[in-house]
């Protein structure tokens, strides 16, 4: 699995004061790296992505089920 | 007391037919008998004990939904079954005593329906490919179904179990949905409703009744048990989305299943009960800002997030006094459940790497901003779409760090071997030892060919017996199926 987006930390991880403290990276640098990733993500995700959206959505017709 | 859970998930995939004439149903069974004949010798399903017609509420319905005979359908050596439901390939997982293992047998069905892809390339066309989705709507006003089941108690009223479950129904899509663009209930537009929290939410027009294809109902009362009806019943439910994230399955099968054994000990609040349960569930899916509130029947107002935050914390307080050995995982279902509901209610993008339809708005959005869409765009639903795509070349949901908690080896094990615990050890184990002596099982038999007599029907009324602790060395020390049938003769308790 590719992991381009950062991966947060859950909350009841990161509550205590310690870690906020343990955080070395400044918050620029931060945003600045989660943005790269995004934008990594959305390069390739416009390569994925079908080339003919209109025809794809159009024709992705399903029977209902169940 | 409540009973231990066994559960399971059955998932209708979307089919489309790149490159080829679009008939649905001759695509699903080409798609399952590629795999079937790739991998293992065709064993039937058995119908006998199919009812699909019996109401829990205590009538059969004449002309209920048909038992489609003619199609696909065959049972795996991993205890599920493999079929075309309608016009959509369909996966049922073996019964489970576990909610992570049941999402490690939801992870495989999704690896068999990859490989069944892979293997119908040999039967079709140079140019013509199969595409399946884990999804459960194609954008047009047509929806398919990921229904999970739940063994309870039959000794629960069940109109207290309709009421007590729905809130719960109602609001933990806030984590379970899938998430969708736009809207496909009637009268309502894209412009109207641009992103929803749940694939399903639309759909819905009754609180309670028999139904799936129309009509649907947020309580189904589809009462077949598939085991002892005097013990037990099979709670079938219909109105969840299909996940792509594991975590945000079991999350979906964890809490459910700790709501069931509360309702089963009476320790369910009796003041979440909602006023008007199938539009609550729509304002619910449409606004993903998660501030619109529902009312209650006592004429409260609650956010989604505040009944789930009530229903957790009843919960907790079950927890504590009498504990939750019904369900496997529960302490950890009950932590990540408390993580989840902290992270939507503080900052959002903690919960994008467990909760679908975060992930996807996200990048949804992203991408609307880097290609300065505003409102809605075709290549946006193609997003959405493609979010659920089987195919790893294709799959969105793959590419956004989606937590895991099945592993590769588990999964791939969980692809040909039947979980330990359940009656599915039993028709897993005899499909893979003697599969020319199966003719045909079901959820509650094994029908065995055993050479001149006639055919022997096994009953297998209990769900937890089978198990490979009651029948593992039976059938490990049997040299054939006469054998292992004279031998549990003897063992009356299998």
């Amino acid at each position: 699995m590719a992991e381009r987006v950062h991966k947060q930390t859950p909350a009841s991880e990161r509550r205590s004061d310690a870690d906020t403290e343990n955080v070395a990276v400044p918050v620029t640098e931060t945003g600045e790296k989660l943005k790269a990733e995004l934008d990594d993500l959305l390069d390739e995700i416009d390569e994925v992505l079908e080339t003919n959206a209109e025809d794809f959505v159009k024709s992705y017709i399903q029977k209902g089920g169940e | 007391m409540a009973i231990p859970k066994v559960v399971g998930i059955e998932t209708e995939y979307g089919i489309f037919v790149k490159g080829g004439e679009s008939n649905p149903v001759l695509a699903s069974s080409v798609l399952i008998n590629a795999y079937v004949a790739a991998t293992s010798p065709r064993i039937g399903w058995d119908f006998d004990d199919e009812r699909p017609g019996s109401d829990a509420r205590g009538f059969t319905l004449d002309g209920g939904p048909d038992v489609e005979m003619h199609l696909v359908n065959s049972v795996l050596t991993n205890g599920a079954r493999y079929y075309v439901d309608h016009a959509h390939p369909e996966i049922s997982t073996p019964e489970c005593r576990g909610i992570r293992e049941a999402v490690v047998y939801d992870r495989a069905a999704e690896e068999i329906v990859r490989c069944s892809m892979e293997y119908s390339r040999s039967v079709l066309a140079d140019d013509v490919e199969l595409l399946l989705y884990k999804n459960n709507s194609d954008g047009k006003g047509n929806s398919y179904g990921c229904h999970e089941n739940y063994l309870i108690d039959r000794g629960v009223p069940f109109g207290r179990l309709v009421a007590d479950i729905t809130p719960h129904f109602v609001t933990r899509q806030i984590f379970t949905g899938a998430g969708k663009v736009g809207s496909e209930e009637p009268g309502t537009s894209v412009s109207d409703v641009p992103f929803q929290i749940s694939q399903r939410a639309d759909f819905f027009e009754e609180e309670v009744g028999l139904e799936t294809t129309l009509k649907r109902p947020i309580v189904n009362t589809r009462d077949e048990p598939h085991c002892d009806p005097v013990k037990y019943r099979r709670l079938h439910v219909i109105v969840g989305d299909a996940n792509m994230s594991e975590v945000a399955t079991y999350l979906k099968l964890g809490t459910t299943a700790i709501v069931l054994t509360m309702i089963e000990d009476d320790t369910f609040p009796n003041d979440l009960a909602l006023a008007n349960p199938v539009p609550a569930i729509r304002i619910v899916s449409h606004d993903p800002s998660l501030t619109r509130t529902i009312g209650l029947r006592d004429g409260r107002r609650m956010t989604a997030l505040e009944v789930q935050w009530s229903i957790l914390e009843a919960a907790r307080r079950h927890q504590k006094r009498r504990g939750f050995a019904s369900v496997e995982d529960a302490d950890d279902v009950l932590n990540r459940w408390e993580q989840v509901l902290a992270g939507l209610a503080s900052d959002r993008s903690t919960v994008a790497d467990v909760v679908d339809w975060v992930a996807k708005e996200r990048v949804v959005r992203a991408y609307a901003e880097r290609h300065s869409i505003e409102g809605y765009d075709v290549r946006l639903k193609a997003l959405d779409l493609q979010y659920h795509d089987m195919r790893p070349e294709k799959c969105i949901a793959s590419r956004l760090g989606l937590r895991t908690i099945a592993g590769a080896d588990e999964v791939r094990r969980a692809m040909t071997e039947p979980p330990h615990t359940t009656r599915a050890y039993f028709r897993g184990r005899l499909l893979a030892k003697w599969p020319e002596s199966v003719v045909a099982a079901n959820w509650d038999s094994v029908v065995l060919d055993v050479g001149r007599d006639p055919l022997r029907r096994v009953p297998m009324m209990e769900p937890l017996r089978g198990t490979r602790e009651l029948v593992g060395s039976l059938i490990d020390s049997s040299d054939s199926v006469v054998e292992l049938v004279t031998r549990l003769g003897a063992t009356p308790e299998m």
